[in-house]
């Protein structure tokens, strides 16, 4: 009995983490299946989104709430502004010219939130509303740090699909992911959708960092957990939105039960063997569809 | 402007294509060969520096530059040539015999990664080869007993044939011979068949299917020969460094070896080695402009990895060719001043090609 209710405590702080890799690895997932760009940059945009919401509720003084809808608004807003200045003008390099780009723009974006003043390289916290508080539930143990982080990617992931599925927008944005002639010649502005879609992507970013805040630090280098999304939306496929949340979870419970379960070193490289081994047997991921150019 | 006529056969495969080529190399072999003899201790311990990164650009630029194969792991290659070299030392392995075991087995850990990323491509294989960086890093770490996990080894000096190359200048030669060996080799393999093998795969991997190439085995030998000249880089540069712990090797190095070709020059050996001039140069600038810049910015330690950042954005939107490609476009004004036509090494207009269906 106590060992089951080990194991559940394990796989619900696993699914926690789960989400907030989830929430990442979706915003791969949206940027690459608009712009077929690989944006290494995420996890420095979550990084970002971070501090904006530290600045907006710690330092301005804001309500939690107004600091996480500040966040999401301006990192928003900073997406859409690096698409226009920086990864539109390499549209049409080879693919992994355009994955260096991004990651010297992670490299600028660590570095020069070390140097704005009151950010710098400490290490902050946020609290939420519902910090510190605990539901029991039999024998386990469940904070609220976690719930609200399982609850609000439920949310998110709930409102994304309906936008996607219902509104005008959110199919032309479909239509561009699809095949961007095609989506051109039929009038829609592809060259604004991508700008949207990496505005959309920051926000998801900022999101995951708000969320993940309260349950690990505010650091400069906390965007590196968006190396572990990768394998996330890996094993998602990429360019599968479901796949990336449920990758998220495959990584977030694997390693949370690595941690506890195998010797110590395992927690930390867990994610990387299982996308091996995924790669190993499924070379497009576990939801990533294959098409084969015909000769 | 010189023009080349071509009377025979061999002048397409002749490495060097004209006079003017002999006069230059040869310059800078006899400027290599003397500059113990002219720059100080410290200038000669970075020329050491450039050529073992180079070595490394070398290995790289024929995995992502010829055959188009991304990695994003190669400080694992790196690290296990160091450690072999290390570990082999310690039991008193000759160095000769340890070297080539650094390459050797950085080489067979080429194949191991190179198998499963025969069926990858994109991102995945970016993605896979990074999770093998990060494996071997932690195996590192772990396996104490052979690799005394992070306290790290300390390496004794080379000895050579009986001399202790304890100078500084000792190292440089040798570093300088094993780089040249290396490049001539690599030359040599890319006017060979498996060299044009190679770059038929780079450009496209159906034409080059069609054409009779085994994808499997070529992209295999790509993998194992640029991670046996990665090992043997890092067989010197854990000798260059005299202490060798896991974090060196970790993805930091390998985002940084990348950047190394990029800026360089992807697709060129010359981008390797001025790749390399430019990773060690770029601290040494850096260091320079801090002095003359206000105190509020000169004095943080994020300054390096967003000049970093910068210049390879920089690099990318303006120059996609690099260093090597921005030389040849200078160099071309010159030689048929005042005639350069801007149009010349314009980029068509490009749409978005897709890698989805390949």
């Amino acid at each position: 009995m106590r060992a089951m209710v080990q194991f559940l405590q394990l796989v619900v702080s696993g699914i926690a983490m789960g989400c907030v890799l989830g929430l990442i690895a979706l915003g791969f997932t949206l940027i690459y299946k608009a712009t077929e760009t690989v944006n290494f940059a995420q996890g420095d945009l979550m990084m970002l989104g971070g501090f904006v919401a530290l600045t907006a509720v710690a330092l301005a003084g804001l309500p939690f709430w107004v600091g996480v809808v500040a966040a999401i608004a301006v990192m928003a807003l900073f997406g859409a502004g690096l698409e226009r200045l920086v990864l539109r003008p390499v549209l049409g390099q080879p693919a992994f010219a355009v994955v260096m780009v991004t990651i010297g723009v992670g490299f600028m974006m660590r570095g020069l939130a070390s140097m704005v003043p009151g950010w710098g390289t400490e290490t902050y916290t946020i609290r939420a509303p519902y910090s510190g508080e605990v539901l029991r539930l039999g024998g386990l143990a469940l904070s609220a740090e976690q719930l609200a982080v399982i609850l609000m990617t439920l949310v998110l992931c709930t409102a994304l699909y309906l936008y996607f599925r219902f509104t005008r927008l959110g199919v032309a944005m479909q239509a561009t992911s699809q095949n961007q002639l095609a989506a051109y010649y039929m009038g829609i502005p592809v060259a604004r959708v991508n700008s949207l879609v990496w505005a959309i992507s920051a926000g998801v970013a900022a999101f995951a960092g708000v969320l993940l805040a309260p349950i690990t630090f505010v650091h400069v280098n906390m965007g590196l957990i968006g190396l572990k999304a990768f394998p996330a939306a890996v094993i998602g496929g990429f360019g599968s939105v479901p796949g990336a949340i449920a990758g998220g979870l495959v990584i977030g419970i694997v390693e949370s039960l690595a941690g506890f379960y195998l010797p110590e070193g395992f927690k930390d490289v867990a994610a990387y063997v299982v996308v091996l081994l995924v790669l190993m047997v499924r070379p497009h991921g576990l939801f990533g569809g294959h098409s084969r150019k015909k000769v | 402007m010189r023009f080349v006529f071509k009377t025979s056969y061999d002048q397409d495969i002749r490495l060097l294509k004209h006079g003017g080529q002999t006069f230059w190399y040869g310059l800078l072999v006899v400027a290599l060969v003397a500059a113990p003899a002219v720059v100080s201790e410290y200038y000669l311990s970075q020329l050491t520096f450039i050529a073992i990164y180079a070595l490394i650009g070398v290995g790289l630029m024929l995995l992502t530059g010829y055959t188009g194969q991304v990695s994003l792991g190669h400080a694992a290659f790196l690290a296990v040539g160091a450690y072999t070299e290390a570990v082999l030392q310690a039991h008193g392995v000759p160095f000769g015999l340890s070297l080539a075991a650094a390459g050797l087995l950085a080489g067979l850990a080429g194949i191991v990664i190179g198998l499963p990323a025969l069926r990858l491509s994109g991102i995945y294989l970016v993605i896979a080869t990074m999770a093998f960086g990060f494996i071997v890093q932690e195996v590192l770490t772990r396996w104490e007993s052979v690799t005394r996990g992070s306290l790290g080894i300390t390496l004794r000096p080379i000895s050579l044939a009986g001399v202790r190359l304890v100078e500084e200048w000792q190292l440089y030669y040798l570093a300088l011979a094993v780089l040249t060996l290396v490049l001539l080799g690599v030359l040599n393999l890319l006017r060979a068949p498996t060299g044009r093998a190679f770059v038929a795969i780079r450009d496209s991997e159906i034409s080059a299917q069609s054409m009779g190439i085994g994808l499997a085995r070529y992209k295999t030998a790509s993998f194992a020969l640029s991670a046996a000249i990665t090992g043997l880089a890092g067989a010197l540069y854990a000798h260059k460094l005299q202490f060798i712990s896991p974090e060196q090797f970790g993805i930091i190095l390998s985002v940084e070896l990348a950047m190394m070709i990029f800026i360089g020059g992807i697709g060129s050996l010359h981008g390797a080695v001025f790749g390399a001039i430019f990773l060690i140069a770029l601290p040494q600038l850096v260091a320079v402009a801090k002095d003359y810049l206000p105190a509020a910015i000169g004095h943080q330690t994020g300054l390096e990895p967003t000049v970093f950042g910068l210049i390879l954005v920089l690099v990318i939107v303006f120059e996609p060719q690099g260093i090597y490609g921005r030389w040849l476009k200078v160099r071309h004004y010159l030689q048929t001043f005042p005639l350069y036509k801007a149009d010349m090494f314009r980029r068509q207009r490009t749409f978005m090609k897709s890698e989805r269906a390949r």
